[in-house]
């Protein structure tokens, strides 16, 4: 199944750093993985998150409020498959 | 047995951490130590320049500046960036959640100084702070501190000026931020914040909280290192070169008769230049220095980088989803207010 990893941000520069970082790390894993930025505010509001940008695949918050390298968001992204139930 | 091994391990690794963070610092105080001897003995003892000719003391000054600021700027970042790590938006709500207006001001200010802030944080944060209780005036003295007091520019003013202007900026951005969201607060601003704003549901984040380890927390500092040197360095050159050849070769005066501390429409022109300009603070310190070498006031530069640092007009346009142009008018009038009676009066004390 595709999997669904949104960037949360209202569109700064530090947001758009997170989408392409991720990008990257998505490419070396080498997922099948759909990757989108959201600028709405309000789904960052209802998640608590007031230091954008934040990183949630499928529903999940992994990350928020920093700028991981490429390497690092790949480290969460593996961390976080590893410890989702299968 | 096996989680005894693996404290001690850990244990093992925060020490050598420690260790290592030590002797970063020791070579970081040594190399502060010698720039000055050693730039001394490479120009004017094995290249055999002369420190009383201009070519000799604008190389001198260039390489001194550089290496010095580059260092204190490593340092000062690493620093703050580990501090920072134990700050947090969210964490901030909640200590200045339903506080009453006055010290709470002062205390947001602050605050803002010490949390982690991008514009982009800006419109999330208003409304996670107002849902939070937090008065709107205090809301605003956090949102103009974070900008107008910063990290780099206050590293920079040391590093150029000395520590009492350091000091000044510090104090005067502090004060700006408490008495302008003061005001705001006292004309009843929440007239012109968009309604939603208060009806917004703000969740709590969870998972957000995650401790970072000591040992994320250098790597956080030592990466912020590099981004932001890299990012100011080709400013600073530029700005530093300037001031190199200004120092050797233009004459001191030469902005003296027109815009110096006497003229009393240099502060108000200095900032109605700086309100449209967008820069980070490292881009606008070398031009300032530069400027203050030919004679401008320092109160006048001050304005100037303020006004350009705290006042941007894309932080202005995000602001505008939830703030009324009637409050975004009046808090750039409120903050450019504040920046004159700061320009004028370091020009009298400096």
């Amino acid at each position: 199944m595709t999997t669904d990893i949104r960037i949360l941000g209202p569109g700064c520069y530090r947001c758009q750093a997170l989408y392409e970082n991720t990008l990257l790390a998505v490419d070396e894993l080498g997922l099948d993985a759909e990757v989108t930025k959201v600028e709405d505010i309000s789904e960052m509001l209802t998640r608590g998150i007031m230091y954008p940008p934040a990183l949630i695949v499928d529903e999940q918050l992994v990350m928020a409020g920093d700028v991981p390298t490429p390497s690092r968001v790949g480290e969460l992204l593996t961390e976080f498959f590893a410890s989702r139930p299968q | 047995m096996s989680t005894s091994v693996e404290l001690r391990s850990g244990a093992d690794r925060d020490l050598r951490l420690l260790g290592s963070i030590a002797a970063v610092c020791a070579v970081w105080i040594g190399l502060y130590r010698l720039n000055g001897p050693f730039w001394n003995w490479l120009l004017f003892d094995v290249i055999d320049l002369s420190p009383d000719e201009r070519l000799g003391e604008t190389i001198r000054f260039f390489v001194f500046d550089t290496t010095k600021i580059l260092l204190l700027l490593s340092g000062i970042i690493f620093v703050v960036t580990v501090l920072r790590s134990f700050m947090s938006v969210e964490r901030t709500r909640a200590l200045l959640g339903g506080r009453r207006e006055g010290l709470a001001n002062f205390a947001a200010a602050g605050l803002g100084i010490a949390t982690p802030f991008c514009s982009c944080s800006a419109v999330p944060a208003f409304i996670g702070f107002v849902s939070a209780g937090v008065p709107i005036g205090v809301t605003l003295s956090f949102l103009i501190s974070s900008p107008l007091v910063n990290e780099v520019a206050l590293v920079l003013l040391y590093g150029m000026f000395g520590w009492e202007v350091a000091l000044l900026y510090l104090v005067a951005g502090l004060v700006i931020a408490t008495v302008a969201g003061f005001v705001l607060g006292r004309l009843h601003a929440e007239r012109w914040v968009e309604p939603f704003v208060f009806e917004a549901t703000v969740g709590t984040a969870a998972g957000v909280g995650m401790r970072p380890t000591m040992r994320q927390r250098a790597e956080m500092g030592r990466e912020e290192v590099v981004k932001i040197v890299r990012k100011v360095l080709p400013f600073l050159l530029i700005g530093i070169g300037l001031g190199a050849i200004i120092h050797g070769w233009l004459p001191e005066d030469f902005f003296e008769r027109y815009a110096g501390p006497g003229n009393p429409f240099a502060v108000p022109f200095a900032v109605l230049i700086g309100i449209p300009l967008y820069s980070n603070a490292a881009g606008v310190l070398p031009l300032v220095e530069a400027l203050y070498a030919k004679g401008l006031g320092m109160g006048t530069l001050l304005a100037f980088m303020m006004a350009v640092v705290a006042l941007s007009l894309p932080e202005m346009i995000l602001l505008r989803r939830i703030l009324k142009p009637r409050l975004i008018a009046v808090f750039i009038a409120v903050v450019a207010a504040g920046i004159l009676v700061v320009g004028y009066l370091f020009n009298a004390v400096l």
